[in-house]
């Protein structure tokens, strides 16, 4: 367990820790301001209303925040390695391509989209190639689901020929 | 013995045809989609929960138990012949299967992994038919306050037994209740955590979130440090089939894991690690081959397989007789459960047992068939493994995608499935574990529901909520959960520094 691990202290706090307490502290603010603004109607019959466990979740989150600050000054930094952008770039891109053509395309020619992106971001390439070869796999992979298993999935121009 | 009985009606159900074929193709499917990397049991359930749904709940229960069992199974092929596993409980086997079969002993791997699996899962199964019943007799004097105590007690263990530090789990955990919240609080309508947004008013899906933290965060993470990691497949050489002297070795080990894995798989222990690794310990204890440990003794796969089958069933126990889930993959078959309005606990028992018993006979078909159909068709997995990485993980992206789109197809599920897929990929990152998520997700409504329960009905007196001896011990040991981590490990700390 790494707790026994990095128990050297650090004299530059680890920065990921602190950007990590941040966002949980935001989250919890924003946790408490939606239970704060809720508009309750009818009059809750018990003291612990909707409101009771975002405040709880929200007051949680705060020790949270300010026990993994403690530790960001606490403990070092863990070397982490070096990890590139471009794949992972890639990866984010299928998946927004996917869902700008999910309602117009229908599940083939949309995760045909993902399934070349990701094997780019993986090296293999040309898109030109591997989004054919992803939309007849999602196409396979559609009749299989839709066809014999009665799955619902969204069917567009290409499914419809089947 | 009633609970017998019951099995034997059960498995009339689950023998019917329909059903076997059902149990079949989860079988099936389950072993395809468990054998790629990066997916264990809980993936493969998740992606696979919304083909069930076109189903009868009996129907898709037996299809789900197939789909949990052939998951676990892929998974340990997976980790016998790819040197990079997809789950945690599946790194022990990883330890010895792995060195086996690079020593060409690929074939007794599987075959002592399949087996022993099965003679496990056979017990477990059996254990938990006989058990269940006791524990809903128990568990029909709890009261919502208990239920709270027992939630609050798995939240601790699951938070506490993953990851590498208790901080992270519960920082998992809450990121988890607090996608819980989102969505209509069911007692006063009230909408929450919703921004305006009509497609969170049913709440987050828990397919979304544990195919984006799992699928979408391991492909990600996968994909940035693809030039620094290479995958070996070592291939199935030699005979498939276990020799004498395999057999021989392999027995005990196989029952002593399931006597393992089944009871730490049953308390709310967090997990499938733990029975693995001790199970690990204890053969490499027993052994009188201790130096082989470590090169490809066989104990060390027999025995983990079995534990983790054994813990697999184990789990079964809380989900079905009291609804608790006790790690991400019965958190997602609770929200199968859920989908058809089923609420896991005694109640269960009593209203429909014909549901139940079909379940845990179908358990025992599935088990059987996994024997059956994947130790020929282990070439077949093989080659899935074998297919290079860009098309494997640009196909487990397509099923990943599949199994959100068929759940709820709209662009703000998906753009959810997105969002949490980068935030799986920084826990992966910064080493948060990503299961007390999905636990938080699903057992953070149930346990409020429990808690306005209880307080109602004292009239919101707190003290109801440690007013019985049951509850008190719950939070003792939910207690000790957290800090028991914390205080081995400052043991371990101290220890260090002293330099014993």
């Amino acid at each position: 367990m790494t707790d026994a691990a990095d128990a050297q202290g650090g004299r530059r706090p680890d920065r990921a820790s602190l950007v990590i307490a941040l966002a949980l502290i935001v989250l919890a603010l924003v946790v408490a301001w939606d239970a704060a603004t809720m508009r309750t109607g009818a009059a809750t019959y018990s003291r612990i209303g909707p409101r009771a466990f975002p405040y709880g979740v929200s007051a949680g989150l705060t020790i949270l925040a300010a026990l993994t600050t403690i530790r960001a000054f606490r403990f070092a930094a863990p070397r982490l390695p070096r990890d590139e952008a471009r794949p992972a770039l890639w990866i984010v891109g299928g998946l927004l391509t996917q869902i700008a053509l999910l309602p117009y395309a229908g599940f083939s020619l949309a995760t045909g989209s993902v399934f070349a992106a990701t094997a780019y971001a993986f090296g293999r390439g040309p898109l030109w190639l591997t989004y054919p070869i992803g939309v007849a796999f999602a196409l396979a992979v559609w009749l299989f689901f839709a066809r014999a298993l009665s799955l619902i999935l969204p069917a567009g121009p290409l499914e419809r020929l089947f | 013995m009633e609970s017998l009985g019951a099995l034997g009606d059960g498995l009339l159900v689950a023998l019917q045809p329909s059903n076997l074929l059902f149990a079949v193709i989860g079988v099936t499917l389950g072993t395809a989609i468990g054998v790629l990397p990066g997916i264990g049991p809980a993936l493969t359930v998740a992606l696979l929960l919304p083909v069930t749904f076109q189903l009868d709940p009996g129907g898709s229960l037996i299809m789900f138990a197939g789909i949990y069992y052939g998951g676990m199974y892929g998974g340990s092929t997976t980790s016998i012949l790819l040197n990079t596993p997809g789950e945690s409980a599946s790194i022990i086997t990883a330890l010895e299967g792995n060195k086996m079969a690079r020593a060409g002993r690929g074939g007794p791997a599987l075959a002592t992994a399949a087996i022993g699996s099965f003679v496990a899962g056979t017990l477990a199964t059996l254990a938990l038919a006989l058990v269940s019943p006791w524990i809903v007799r128990f568990a029909l004097s709890f009261g919502p306050a208990e239920y709270f105590a027992l939630m609050v007690l798995a939240f601790t263990t699951v938070s506490a037994a993953f990851g590498s530090s208790v901080l992270r789990g519960v920082t998992s955990l809450f990121v988890g209740l607090v996608l819980g919240l989102v969505g209509i609080d069911l007692q006063t309508g009230q909408a929450r955590l919703t921004f305006g947004v009509p497609d969170l008013l049913d709440g987050i899906e828990v397919t979304t979130v544990a195919v984006a933290l799992f699928a979408i965060g391991e492909t990600l993470h996968v994909a940035a440090r693809q030039r620094r990691f290479a995958e070996t497949l070592e291939a199935v050489r030699g005979s498939l089939w276990m020799s004498r002297e395999d057999w021989r070795r392999s027995w005990k080990p196989w029952l002593r894991g399931a006597g393992v894995g089944f009871p730490m798989g049953a308390m709310p222990a967090g997990g499938a690690e733990i029975p693995t690794f001790l199970s690990y310990m204890l053969e490499r204890r027993l052994s009188p081959r201790k130096e082989e440990f470590g090169h490809g003794a066989i104990e060390g796969v027999a025995g983990p397989e079995a534990a983790n089958n054994a813990s697999a069933a184990g789990t079964l126990v809380p989900l079905l007789t009291l609804g608790l889930p006790t790690t991400a993959t019965a958190a997602i078959m609770l929200a199968g459960f859920q989908q058809y309005g089923l609420q896991p606990g005694p109640l269960l028992f009593a209203n429909s047992p014909g549901l139940v018993w079909g379940l845990i006979s179908s358990l025992f078909i599935a088990n059987i068939m996994l024997l059956v159909l994947n130790l020929p068709l282990i070439g077949l997995w093989v080659k899935v493994l074998s297919v290079p990485r860009p098309w494997l993980y640009a196909g487990i992206l397509t099923f990943a995608t599949l199994g959100t789109i068929g759940a709820n197809p709209s662009p703000v599920e998906l753009i959810m499935l997105l969002v949490f897929g980068l935030l799986g990929y920084a826990m992966r990152r910064y080493d948060y574990p990503v299961a007390p998520v999905v636990v938080g997700l699903i057992l953070g409504p149930l346990s409020e529901q429990q808690l306005r329960r209880a307080l109602s009905i004292s009239q919101s007196d707190p003290s109801i909520l440690v007013g019985s001896w049951i509850s008190i011990v719950l939070y003792a040991l939910a207690i000790a959960a957290l800090l028991g981590p914390i205080i081995m490990s400052a043991g371990r700390a101290r220890r260090a520094r002293a330099g014993t």
